[in-house]
């Protein structure tokens, strides 16, 4: 029983910590100061002027567009290449997997700069079409790290007796493998989705005139203090995924 | 499985060209910057300024820190994925989005709650004057930086290690007991054996965010505290130049290189597990 | 397991659709073609852009910039085209002597000798000595700003920063420039320094310092300091308004040793590809009306003379922080651009000291 209770209090104290910048945050959004080391009593006045305030609107659908967008594709072209991955020989998976993490491993502002020179020197105009393909880039190694373990525990036999008994092979993929390395995509498509929302040095070095992300938007507007919209913004944003989260959680489990 | 040739190869090919182009090439791109100068010629100096001394201390100063939070979110995240894991599994999916979650959160902003909690007349000292408690002044010490690290980067080692840990077959460590291990045999034999890839995949997701960050010192270290990657985003934004920014990099990825043949060793299977 | 999928996928469809929905409506077309402005972050009243295109029809695509060099070499790279820059003196300078900016023709922008001070164009002859490529849009100083609660004594000079009893309460500026420009006064040298010599000096005046600091700061001088959470910083006049305004208890003073005058001013790129209604912008922003719209958002002093007129309150229009009288005050610069070289010394001497 000790042993139990001493467990929840060390979870306690975890969640403790990484919630309680988020609850300072929070309580950020209701303060009728506009700079953040002063209390000024509580208001609701930014979430009103949020949805008033074009650039933090736009930037937010940009955010949104961006994350959704590079995520999808990146989880095509991560499934596609996890099954030819799984396919290959030792060595050569080894370099493959080698190349696909270095996005990953690779300093932000070094994969950021790196990409930056790449758009410059092959004159592609930068805009929102550069960040996605960074995105892209940088998304692919979460969904194909999230697809992977799924895949190895695939039992190949399935898909070969789908294929004997006359299954197309792109049939017999959706019907026999997709359903079992869904949960995988799903986690991958998650992750990537968070990661392209939670990006900035990649985004700044590759977006061009006019297109601003959150990220971007609040590292500029550092310059001159927070908005207290910001604030807002991210409160509602985290309000809401916490009650997906919930919904999800809540739906009854069928088996 | 007869087209098992020509079908992979078309599986493959399209995220092999991605890979080449938006992967490799760039990269080419900062190894090209990195070992020119001004006028285009070849030269090492880019790379072998990391010997200088201001670099040389930069760098020091960024593996201490790095290794010291690696270290903390190891021996933070370990029991906690271990508790998480022996608690109900069909949970799994919630458990990974409750350490996603906070990313949701923009990491500037984050991070700038953290200094908001740490200064001086900030909430956690208002909260310890309210209690007559003695003040807290690690805000633009090396101990805010790793706190920092230490909050930005616990996620990428809770879940890697709590997969593996989920991964294992309960009826091994029964098997275990069973032949009269106890449980710390039980634990050093075969919980962390098994666990070791999420181990290494956790260490690596920690290790090198946490040696090339530069937001985390600048606003919680109070720019006092120089690591690598303030002197590369200098050279970068700053002093405007790109080839020594660049040859810097390169000595980084040298870091990077040591990391990947350590899971390539640890993890043969080459598949990691983040999630 | 799979209704929880299924609710997902739903979600993220409904997403898609939802953003593609919102992202249809926003294309309005400029009907007299565009204009892109290249700025500092939140350096202008976004309301002066709606009314910019309302009145002319001429669409704004807006960027932002964090530092001068970060947009020097995005602008040289020439990825993406600009018309309207915003630059600081110094960096004028070098994107002159790098050719990068057009000759402006000022009869499409009468607006800029009506009603910017000749004191204003007479300053930016430091770096654009015709006055033929730039208009004023922003000046200031650096000075100090101190909470006079937790100081004793009268503060008139940069050895304030210098003083122990201030440890741990003392904001410094994080950038190379303005560092030296402290450090090199305080040895009464010119900031404009090239020497070898005065620029050790200075340098080991900053080391001397640095134990002293609490933070090395750009942007957040300003809530550190209404936040009580230091004595002293380093600051540009511009954000001292406002956080008076926020905290009656600080104070800013210009020290005696000298200091930097600065001015941000609009240039127009040598490749904009629409530089006409570039010019419109520009002169749009001159117009008093605006000029007070946009310093009344950034509290940044503004050169137009018009506009000061038009201050209400006679505090500001008055004030010596805003608007100081230059002739009264000694030894004060402009930064100049000191060539490549110059530069690389000032970097590796700042790393110096920051990574002392």
């Amino acid at each position: 029983m000790i042993k139990v209770t001493l467990k929840r209090i060390y979870i306690f104290l975890i969640f403790v910590f990484l919630y309680a910048p988020i609850g300072t945050l929070m309580a950020l959004s209701f303060n009728a100061s506009r700079t953040r080391s002063k209390w000024g009593g509580l208001t609701l006045k930014w979430y009103t002027s949020l949805f008033d305030n074009r650039e933090i609107m736009q930037a937010l659908w940009n955010t949104l567009f961006i994350a959704l967008v590079s995520s999808m594709t990146a989880v095509v072209i991560g499934t596609v290449a996890c099954i030819a991955i799984n396919k290959m020989g030792k060595r050569k998976r080894a370099v493959i997997i080698g190349i696909t993490n270095i996005p990953m491993l690779n300093a932000d502002i070094v994969t950021g700069i790196s990409l930056m020179l790449l758009f410059i020197s092959f004159g592609i105009k930068f805009g929102m079409g550069t960040i996605l393909l960074a995105h892209i880039t940088f998304n692919i190694p979460y969904v194909i790290l999230c697809i992977m373990p799924r895949m190895k525990q695939l039992n190949p036999s399935t898909y070969e007796a789908a294929l004997d008994l006359g299954a197309s092979p792109v049939h017999a993929f959706f019907k026999v493998v997709f359903p079992d390395i869904f949960p995988g995509v799903l986690s991958g498509f998650l992750m990537a989705f968070t990661m392209s929302l939670d990006d900035f040095i990649i985004t700044h070095f590759t977006k061009g005139a006019g297109v601003d992300t959150l990220s971007t938007k609040i590292y500029t507007e550092v310059k001159k203090g927070i908005k207290p919209e910001m604030y807002a913004l991210s409160t509602i944003i985290f309000i809401t995924v916490l009650f997906l989260l919930f919904l999800i959680n809540k739906a009854p489990k069928e088996k | 499985m007869k087209n098992n040739g020509l079908t992979g190869k078309l599986l493959s090919s399209p995220y092999i060209v991605w890979a080449v182009i938006f992967i490799i090439v760039p990269l080419g791109m900062v190894f090209y910057y990195g070992l020119t100068d001004k006028t285009g010629a070849f030269t090492i100096d880019n790379v072998t300024a990391i010997m200088s001394a201001e670099h040389a201390k930069a760098l020091w100063i960024s593996l201490g820190l790095s290794l010291i939070s690696t270290m903390i979110c190891f021996f933070l995240a370990y029991p906690l994925a271990a508790i998480l894991a022996n608690m109900n599994v069909s949970q799994h999916s919630f458990i990974v989005l409750i350490f996603i979650l906070p990313m949701w959160m923009n990491f500037l902003l984050r991070t700038l709650a953290w200094q908001a909690l740490l200064e001086k007349t900030g909430v956690i000292n208002n909260i310890l004057a309210f209690f007559h408690l003695p003040a807290l002044n690690i805000i633009n010490t090396p101990y805010a930086i790793i706190l920092g690290m230490v909050y930005n980067f616990l996620p990428f080692m809770v879940l890697p290690i709590y997969n593996s840990l989920v991964k294992i077959d309960p009826n091994v460590v029964n098997a275990a007991k069973d032949l009269g291990a106890n449980r710390i045999q039980t634990f050093f034999k075969i919980t962390l054996p098994l666990s070791i890839p999420g181990i290494i995949s956790g260490i690596t997701m920690v290790f090198i965010p946490a040696l090339t960050t530069f937001v985390i010192s600048k606003l919680l270290g109070g720019s006092k505290i120089l690591l690598i990657g303030n002197v590369i985003e200098e050279e970068f934004t700053q002093a405007g130049n790109w080839h020594l920014g660049s040859g810097l990099s390169i000595v980084l990825m040298i870091f990077i290189i040591v990391n990947m043949a350590a899971s390539a060793i640890f993890d043969k299977d080459g598949e990691g597990s983040l999630l | 397991m799979k209704s929880r999928m299924n609710k997902i996928f739903f979600l993220s469809i409904c997403m898609v659709l939802f953003l593609f929905s919102a992202g249809c409506g926003n294309s309005a077309e400029g009907k007299n073609g565009e204009v892109i402005v290249y700025n500092w972050g939140e350096y202008l009243d976004p309301e002066v852009i709606s009314l910019f295109e309302a009145e002319t029809g001429i669409q704004v695509i807006y960027d932002e910039f964090e530092t001068n060099e970060i947009m020097f070499p995005k602008v040289e790279a020439g990825a993406t085209q600009y018309d309207v820059i915003c630059p600081s003196d110094y960096m004028i300078q070098k994107m002159m002597e790098h050719g990068l900016l057009a000759e402006l023709n000022f009869d499409n922008i009468p607006n800029a000798k009506a009603n910017i001070g000749a004191q204003y164009w007479d300053r930016s002859k430091e770096f654009d000595p015709e006055n033929k490529y730039s208009v004023p849009y922003c000046w200031g100083t650096v000075g100090i700003l101190y909470n006079k609660t937790m100081v004793s004594e009268p503060i008139d000079s940069w050895s304030v920063l210098w003083d122990e009893q201030y440890q741990d309460n003392i904001l410094m500026q994080d950038s190379v420039r303005d560092a030296f420009m402290v450090g090199l006064k305080l040895n009464g040298y010119s900031m404009n320094s090239t020497d070898a010599g005065e620029l050790e000096k200075a340098k080991n005046s900053l080391i001397l310092q640095k134990p002293l600091v609490q933070a090395y700061v750009v942007d957040q001088v300003r809530d550190k300091m209404i936040g009580n959470e230091a004595a002293i910083g380093v600051i540009y006049s511009g954000e001292a308004i406002y956080t008076q305004r926020e905290n009656p208890d600080l104070e800013y003073v210009i020290p005696k040793e000298g200091t930097n005058v600065w001015i941000d001013s609009w240039v127009i790129a040598k490749n904009a590809p629409n530089k006409e209604n570039g010019e419109k912008f520009i002169d749009f922003m001159c117009r008093p009306d605006i000029a007070l719209m946009n310093f009344e958002y950034i509290t940044y002093s503004t050169p137009n003379d018009a506009a000061r007129e038009l201050i209400e309150d006679d505090d500001i229009r008055n004030s010596s922080i805003a608007f100081p009288d230059l002739n009264q005050y000694q030894n004060l610069e402009t930064y100049r651009y000191l060539g490549e070289e110059a530069d690389q010394m000032y970097n590796s001497l700042w790393k110096e000291v920051k990574s002392e």
